[in-house]
């Protein structure tokens, strides 16, 4: 059983996203109850095959029987498992949220809504656990096209943007499969660990740089690294609250993997990709300001949230280009803490826009007291975002922070310190009108209309897992991100 | 020059194709001409996958009695690859058709600007 679940993890949620959409022909509350069962087994077997590969090493999977380099192979290590998990954790916590009705805006009727996203997950979970360059493409296809039905349900503005994030989506992916193609000619293979091997002796050659050149700009796009950034605000902000929730959370995160793993466990460490991830580097650096300072800027919450994460995904690149094991260490707990931070902050805001409709960060006066619950976790969680111990986002800034003084680089430290501030800015702009400004005078004060159980039970998980894996780190820490660094860094 | 040119003649034909590609999908202000270039961008990574296979005087790679060198025969790997993104690519030209219809049945147009106008408005 143990030696099937890397290809499990991924064909449960393929086979279900299949059936799903049949089985709500007849009864769309059995195919919630499909959709929800079949991620939390996806979620069960993630966490088994982690826990399996942190004692007794990394699980491969021939597919086919054919064995590597010439078939295609799945590998759970502690860097893929984690990732694994994290993605199929969120994905039960945002499908209960979407309920059998699917609410948040969503134009697209309950059994095609899970089918894709359950489709989408399947892409998520294919990318983070193959080990074959071209297999990888496929899956970030596959998602992004279940990302595009999904975001263009919510409305004709979502339409538009949508379009428009389908054009670039295109154009990073065929660079990215541009890329794979120059590293194929150069070696004869597509298996990642064989590649590994065989690239150090053609690292010289013109052709090497321009496949990395063409796989960082076509990962950089969709991971909306500043000044790639450009599809996402839109996207993110008219899409329904519970497709934003999970892509928000974690589709961004999972071309950041994509990087990290061709970056650290593909190419050579010297050579071209040291002078991407030199040049990663700073452009992160601006990143991570232009982020904070243009959420600053907005007026319609969602649309904060969006650039705020344009920033942090610089926070989380900005780590891969220090390279220290500190510095990686920060990466990838802010990768994990920041899936979870952003989910529930997109999750509550977008439960607070379905019960009343308020989205402008003016309108939230007297919220704190119409949705107690759902402000409260919003606030731990942008507490979480800003850096206040002991939550999450602190000590994966401590890392990135402890990283950068580390490698020495002042200005780094500089940039991060600033932006945790804009951030505090742009935060307590919404708590001061949620809890500080009284409704105008004259209005009857609004009811209390808190959300119903399903949708206030994942934003409450998330919340309590912002604190717990905050006290947790450590452990999280010392048990999982120490074994995921690349070989040399590995203790 | 010449020689640089005409060697590597199927490689600057799909560069100037994905140029082309580029161009159109950020250049020109009509959807379905953007929906085109991506095509052409395509089509452009696909013909660099199959000029890498190519050999000069290889057969199909089907084998022939008797004919067992591996430089008989052009390379099938890339052409199985080129079929999944051939098939990734109606995926997404199908997908991109239906948001496309949905945006002009709203709008009554497929002109970027005149669609940005109004959704200021």
């Amino acid at each position: 059983m143990t030696a099937h679940l890397p290809v499990l993890i991924v064909v449960l949620p393929l086979a279900a996203a299949v059936i799903v959409p049949l089985i709500s022909l007849a009864s769309a509350k059995a195919a919630f109850a499909v959709a929800c069962l079949t991620l939390a087994a996806a979620a069960v077997a993630s966490c088994k095959a982690l826990s399996h590969v942190l004692a007794h090493g990394a699980l491969r999977y021939e597919l086919g029987g054919w064995a590597p380099p010439w078939g295609i192979e799945y590998v759970v290590d502690p860097l893929s498992g984690g990732v694994a998990a994290l993605i199929a954790l969120i994905a039960v916590c945002v499908v209960v949220y979407a309920g059998p009705q699917v609410n948040g805006g969503s134009s697209a009727r309950g059994g095609m809504f899970h089918g894709l996203f359950l489709l989408l997950v399947t892409g998520l979970l294919g990318i983070v656990l193959t080990g074959d360059m071209f297999n990888l493409y496929v899956f970030l296809e596959i998602s992004s096209l279940a990302a595009y039905a999904l975001l263009a349900s919510g409305g004709i503005r979502g339409t538009v943007a949508t379009f428009r994030y389908l054009i670039v989506g295109t154009i990073a992916a065929t660079f990215y499969l541009l890329g794979t193609g120059y590293l194929y000619a150069l070696t004869g293979t597509l298996n990642m660990a064989d590649m590994a091997v065989r690239l150090t002796a053609v690292m010289d050659t013109r052709a090497y740089g321009v496949a990395v050149v063409l796989i960082v700009i076509g990962l950089a796009i969709k991971a909306a690294l500043f000044p790639l950034h450009g599809w996402l605000p839109d996207a993110y902000t008219y899409a329904p609250a519970p497709v934003t929730g999970f892509i928000a959370a974690v589709m961004a995160k999972v071309s950041a993997y994509a990087l990290f793993r061709v970056l650290y466990f593909v190419t050579p460490a010297e050579g071209a990709s040291a002078q991407a991830l030199m040049l990663l580097g700073w452009v992160s650096v601006i990143a991570v300001l232009a982020g904070s300072i243009l959420a600053m800027a907005q007026q319609d919450i969602r649309r904060m949230l969006a650039y705020s994460s344009v920033g942090q995904m610089g926070y989380i690149v900005l780590g891969f280009a220090l390279g220290t094991p500190a510095a990686l260490i920060g990466s990838l707990l802010h990768l994990f803490g920041h899936a979870v931070m952003k989910g529930c902050l997109f999750l509550a805001v977008g439960g607070i826009r379905w019960r009343t409709g308020i989205y402008r960060i003016s309108d939230y006066a007297g919220m704190g007291r119409r949705m107690p619950l759902t402000m409260a976790a919003f606030v731990v969680a942008a507490l979480a975002m800003i850096g206040l111990p002991p939550t999450l986002g602190f000590f994966s800034k401590w890392y990135l922070l402890s990283g950068a003084v580390e490698a020495g680089a002042w200005l780094f430290v500089i940039a991060l310190v600033l932006s945790s501030l804009l951030g505090i800015v742009y935060f307590f702009r919404v708590f001061e009108f949620a809890y500080l400004k009284a409704p105008e005078a004259g209005q009857p004060t609004p009811p209390r209309q808190e959300l119903p159980l399903h949708m206030l039970a994942p934003i409450l998980v998330l919340t309590a897992a912002v604190l717990v894996f905050g006290l947790l780190n450590q452990q999280v820490v010392g048990g999982i991100i120490r074994h995921a660094l690349p070989g040399a860094l590995a203790p | 020059m010449w020689e640089n040119l005409s060697g590597y003649l199927n490689y600057w034909l799909a560069a100037v194709l994905l140029l082309i590609g580029l161009y159109g999908m950020l250049g020109r202000p009509n959807l379905v001409k953007k929906l085109m270039a991506m095509n052409i961008l395509q089509v452009a990574a696909i013909l660099f996958f199959i000029a890498l296979a190519e050999k000069t005087g290889a057969t199909a790679p089907i084998e022939v009695k008797g004919l067992h060198d591996v430089s008989a025969y052009v390379n099938p790997l890339p052409h199985a690859l080129m079929l999944t993104a051939i098939v990734v690519g109606v995926s997404t030209t199908g997908v991109a058709l239906a948001l496309l219809i949905r945006i002009h049945r709203h709008f009554g147009t497929l002109e970027e600007p005149e669609i940005l106008e109004r959704m200021r408005l």
